[in-house]
């Protein structure tokens, strides 16, 4: 059937078909025989006349009807038009009209020719999407219509497209030369994506030559392809571990430095995500306006608030506990199922909404990698809360004496340091990156009172893995263990993948009980 | 320095430690003979624990052999079986079984099977009996066999631990400062103890107190900087312009 | 933790158990002295936990080794014995396979996975009560303690691992039932599981058990390799030095408390009718310590008592305030470690209970 219609086409243009058609395309609407209308169609589209557009797209809603003496009309909501020129049709008898009917044959020919008709639009934004759309359908109809609009295209970028589909058009059209065909399949092998290899691969019946040339490509594009998914494992992998890292950051202070065991570290995670959706119902109520600025104004917040019940708890629980790592541990998972049931209390246990900024959604595509912008926000924030977080022990005040204290508290102490304050401010910073951590997460995790959980034991797995006390021990074993992670998703799936990713740290923690990158000393070694 | 020969019970061989680029020992040698009562001392910071735990299989040098013996290389030895050679070792801090009584911390110290399987069904024996009686006289605790050795006072758990020492029946002792935070009774109580076991044993005694080593009467290696600084007599050592500096400064 | 409180301890509970069920069976509905069947169950379910308390105080009040996995070996021990009752419906289920559980012909397979053969046999089954958890605590003891991971670090990879079996089970191809897990069982041993004599006799075995476990853990505390444990909890180094390979004593003691948790998951099952992967939950772990802290530490007799006071209390206040239950399980934790770290037993001792003292240099 295509074959037939093709051959039409190919007749009506070149082979000098009957007269109407080819003089008055109008009047081929109106004949009343499928194969003129479709025809008629066709050369339509190709001439180039400014009602074209208008007349096929009424055909296409049936609202074309053909009147006496080969008049056609359009019917409008105001009244009929008259389809060559455009005009407003006087004393028309809607008694002497009939519809121009389609069939399945005429509705290919429209769908082809508004195709070819928008190759030639003023939008180089609609010139590219026909093009794109011929190369999909691969329909050697819109060959002749492709040819001229690649003569007259001017923006290199439409062209190119252009050639594709062209390309695609004649590697389906039996009748192109061997040639063409296999400059085509270079093109093709050029363009390189999941459609260009689907292309190459539905090709058959091909001579030998060509054949040969596609199984090339093929190879090629897979080749590449898998580079590409390669280059998309690594960016997935990237973002869970700069998730990881997040979770990880503000337990690389409590647990890490002052060896804190804080099994409420993903609480504090949990209540950083909950004044982010606070935040963000506050200002749309009160200040709508800010509504794209929520996540910024609450990531400070979070900070504070989180910090806040930091400090708390270490005053009210933790200095109650130093030196008994395992009644810590008891005592603050007790604290972290009544922060649990105090947030379902006060905001109930369903999942909260916290919605994505505009400009954080999303996604770039590069090549055959997909970005998606929120995960790139998420992993610049990450990185920036590190720097900030290894910044602040470094250079300030406080990072100084929280240094001191670790390393020698009675030192410290004798030197004039508050050591007790030092602790709690200390354990107020671990847990306000912590909150920090959950605004980012309340971007791509059900803001519930459960989030934390979730998180614990990645987090403590990610800091022992890194090295206690070694904040760029962590970094680095958030990043491995995301990655790895990614990596064995596709093999084993995504659940025995995570099993898998346990399992290894367990027997690596019984290898290297001191983590990647330990830290030596007499100290340590005691 | 002496060279190793048939008599030597313990050759420490060029042994270097370090943590993190800090040399804890430096190319540290030293001979023992048996039945020999060596003094070590030094400043802070100059080996001396590090030196006991290469010994007692606690920490791995770097470089070097530690041979015990005719020619058992420690190093390639962990602490259970460097105990079960017959290497016993003191802490600085007394460190007993707190919850145990001072009979049972002497019970579980008492040469003889190591292993769950036996001590899963072993039954007191009539000789063990006697042997902890024993201990207990020596080391003064007989009225205070059926105490938790946490209730001891800080002289009664050192005199325990050493006790305890002699109950595994090693052929070498190393003793950490036995003495620290004694009274001068106590003191002169424990340098009587370590000669008597000495005539038994061979001890290697890490101590501050120099009115204790001059008390000890033996022959002194001090350390310096992880290596050996000087050898002899206590009077031999304090005369030596070298130690003089490192313990008086210029 | 003495002779005397073991002993009576032993009594209460075959006694108390035994006493139930004959009142639940020789006495009419109306009478004032009936005890209906729910009760029965409940305290069999009490007594499970209180097996598996007594597995967590054995290694932690004991070996000095926090588990916050001990639940993964009571679970593993009840799939073992859901899997004998899952064979033993063979041809009642909804579909009427007369091989295959309901869950395996809703997934349309054709065939039984080669783990599930044999479990149609109680004795096996028996044996894999024991075998399964018992072989998964000696990989992971070896492991660990050949390489000293110990205190936290021990615990929080114990956790580690219980969660990643968590994640494993609820997977449908794991082949144990997925989320939904094991359940609808008929029998065991032939006797109906509804029958209200089963589950008298399900509590007095049960209790049986409990008071086994109890002399057991008793014996090997009391004996020299338990003197060699305790020492090995407070000065691990120590014992190194005077020769013994605390390695060893850990793994030993680890796997006994594994087994003995495993049977009390296995005990747990038919009285309960139900074990999916929920069991492997890391909160599960944590509450069966806190059952032992909250009877005392180190004391196994606490144990006991911590674990049917706090479950009792969970189930009437999940009954009567279900919103206060997680309040009060958190300040429980955070009360008893600050307040009363001895636990309940331990309170009532004229000398304070030997609380380790944390290793030299920390």
């Amino acid at each position: 059937m295509t074959f037939f219609r093709c051959l039409l086409v190919l007749l009506v243009m070149f082979v000098a078909p009957p007269a109407p058609a080819q003089d008055d395309p109008f009047a081929g609407l109106a004949s009343g025989n499928f194969d003129d209308v479709s025809a008629a169609i066709a050369a339509l589209a190709l001439s180039g006349n400014p009602q074209a557009a208008a007349t096929i797209g009424a055909l296409q809603t049936d609202a074309l009807f053909a009147g006496p003496e080969a008049a056609v009309y359009i019917r409008t909501d105001d009244g009929w038009v008259d389809a060559r020129t455009g005009q407003k049709a006087e004393g028309v008898n809607e008694d002497d009209l009939n519809p121009v009917r389609v069939n399945n044959a005429v509705r290919r020919a429209i769908d082809a020719a508004l195709g070819s008709l928008n190759l030639f639009s003023s939008s180089a934004t609609v010139r590219a999407k026909a093009a794109e759309d011929v190369f999909r359908s691969r329909d050697p109809a819109a060959l002749p219509a492709l040819a001229r609009a690649i003569a007259k295209e001017n923006d290199a970028g439409v062209r190119s497209v252009m050639v594709q589909a062209r390309a695609a058009a004649r590697l389906a059209d039996p009748a192109s030369s061997d040639t063409d065909k296999l400059e085509d399949i270079a093109v093709i092998r050029a363009r390189g994506d999941i459609e260009a290899l689907g292309l190459l691969s539905s090709l058959h019946d091909q001579p030998a030559e060509v054949a040969t040339a596609a199984a090339a490509a093929i190879a090629s594009i897979k080749r590449s392809e898998q580079l590409w998914s390669v280059a998309q494992s690594v960016f997935y992998g990237l973002s869970l571990g700069s998730v990881l890292l997040l979770a990880a950051a503000g337990l690389a202070i409590t647990f890490g430095v002052m060896g804190v065991i804080n099994m409420a570290h993903g609480e504090m995670v949990m209540l950083g995500a909950y004044t982010t959706f606070v935040v963000q119902e506050t200002i749309g109520a009160h200040a709508p306006a800010l509504s794209g600025w929520s996540l910024p104004i609450a990531v400070p917040l979070a900070f504070l608030v989180s910090g806040a019940v930091g400090i708390a708890i270490e005053r009210g629980l933790i200095r109650f506990l130093y030196g008994r790592p395992l009644e810590t541990l008891l005592a603050t998972w007790g604290l972290s199922l009544v922060l649990q049931q105090a947030v379902r209390s006060l905001f109930g246990a369903s999942n909260r909404e916290v919605s994505t900024p505009a400009w954080m959604s999303g996604a770039a595509q590069w090549g055959g990698l997909t970005i998606t912008w929120n995960r790139l926000t998420i992993i610049i924030f990450a990185v920036m809360v590190v720097a900030a977080l290894m910044a602040a022990l470094r250079y300030t005040a406080l990072g100084l004496r929280m240094r001191a204290v670790t390393q020698n508290r009675r030192m410290a102490a004798a030197m004039g340091i508050r050591t007790p304050w030092i602790d709690a401010l200390t354990f107020g910073l671990g847990s306000g990156v912590a909150g920090m951590a959950g605004v980012a997460l309340s971007q791509i995790d059900n803001v519930s009172p459960n989030l934390g959980q979730g998180y614990i034991i990645d987090s403590f797995m990610v800091v022992v893995f890194g090295g206690v006390g070694n904040l760029w021990g962590t970094v680095v074993s958030a990043f491995t263990l995301g990655i790895v992670n990614k990596f064995l998703e596709p093999v084993a799936g995504a659940v025995l993948g995570k099993i898998l990713v346990l399992v290894l740290l367990i027997l690596f923690i019984q290898r290297r009980p001191r983590g990647l990158f330990p830290l030596k000393g007499r100290a340590v070694e005691a | 320095m002496t060279r190793p020969h048939e008599d030597t019970l313990l050759y420490l061989d060029n042994v270097t430690v370090s943590f993190d680029g800090f040399r804890a020992l430096n190319a540290l040698s030293l001979v023992m003979e048996r039945g020999e009562m060596r003094a070590v001392i030094g400043p802070n910071g100059a080996g001396k624990t590090t030196m006991m735990d290469v010994i007692t299989g606690k920490t791995r040098p770097d470089e070097g052999a530690v041979i015990f013996g005719r020619d058992t290389d420690l190093t390639r030895l962990d602490e259970p079986a460097i105990a079960a050679l017959g290497i016993g070792r003191k802490f600085q801090k007394p460190t007993v079984f707190e919850p145990l009584t001072v009979w049972d911390n002497f019970l579980l110290a008492l040469a003889g099977d190591r292993r769950p399987q036996f001590t899963l069904w072993a039954r007191e024996t009539e000789a063990e009996s006697d042997r902890i009686e024993a201990f207990l006289a020596t080391t003064r605790l007989g009225d205070l066999r059926h105490r938790r050795a946490g209730d001891l006072s800080h002289g009664q758990k050192q005199w325990l631990e050493i006790g305890m020492l002699l109950a595994q029946d090693p052929q070498l002792l190393l003793v950490d400062e036995p003495v620290a935070g004694m009274t001068d009774a106590e003191t002169a109580q424990t340098a009587e103890l370590l000669r008597e076991i000495n005539r038994s044993h061979s001890v290697v005694v890490v101590e501050h107190d120099m009115d204790f080593v001059r008390a000890l009467g033996v022959k002194v290696t001090v350390l310096h900087e992880g290596s050996v600084l000087s050898e002899g007599s206590i009077d031999h050592v304090g005369a030596d312009p070298k130690v003089i500096e490192v313990y008086l400064g210029r | 933790m003495n002779r005397f409180a073991v002993f009576f301890c032993v009594v209460a509970v075959v006694g108390g158990a035994v006493t139930l069920a004959a009142l639940n069976l020789n006495t009419a509905l109306g009478s004032p002295w009936h005890v209906p069947p729910y009760v029965v169950s409940l305290v069999g379910k009490y007594l499970c936990y209180a097996i598996l308390a007594l597995a967590v105080d054995l290694v932690w009040g004991f070996g000095g080794i926090l588990s916050l996995g001990h639940a993964a070996f009571f679970a593993l021990g009840g799939y073992a014995m859901g899997m004998y009752l899952m064979r033993q419906i063979a041809g009642r289920g909804v579909y009427g396979n007369p091989v295959l559980p309901d869950f395996m012909v809703f997934l349309n397979w054709k065939e039984l996975p080669w783990y599930w053969h044999g479990f149609d046999n109680p004795i096996f089954a028996g044996l894999m009560v024991v075998a399964v958890p018992g072989l998964l605590a000696l990989v992971f003891g070896w492991l660990a303690f050949r390489s000293r991971v110990s205190g936290v670090y021990l615990s929080i990879i114990t956790q580690a691992l219980t969660y990643a079996l968590l994640l494993a089970f609820f997977r449908n191809d794991m082949g144990f039932g997925g989320n939904n897990g094991l359940t609808d069982f008929k029998d065991i041993l032939s006797y109906p599981l509804q029958a209200d004599a089963t589950r008298a006799g399900l509590l007095v075995v049960t209790a049986s058990v409990l008071a086994f476990s109890l002399m057991l853990a008793y014996a090997i505390v009391a004996s020299r390799f338990g003197k060699v444990l305790i020492a090995v909890r407070d000065a691990e180094s120590r014992t190194r030095f005077l020769g013994y390979r605390p390695e060893n004593y850990k793994l030993f003691v680890w796997v006994v408390s594994a087994i003995m948790a495993g049977i009390g998951g296995a005990l747990y099952v038919p009285q309960v009718g139900i074990i999916n992967p929920s069991e492997f939950s890391p909160a599960n772990s944590i509450e069966a310590v806190i059952w032992v802290a909250v009877g005392g530490r180190g004391t196994l007799v606490g144990a006991v008592l911590g674990a049917v006071l706090v479950s009792g209390g969970k189930t009437w206040l999940t009954g009567a305030l279900p919103e206060i239950w997680l309040f009060a399980l958190g300040a429980l934790f955070i009360l008893v470690t600050l307040f009363l770290p001895a636990g309940i037993i331990g309170a009532f001792r004229r000398a304070p209970a030997p609380l380790p003292a944390p290793e030299p240099a920390e």
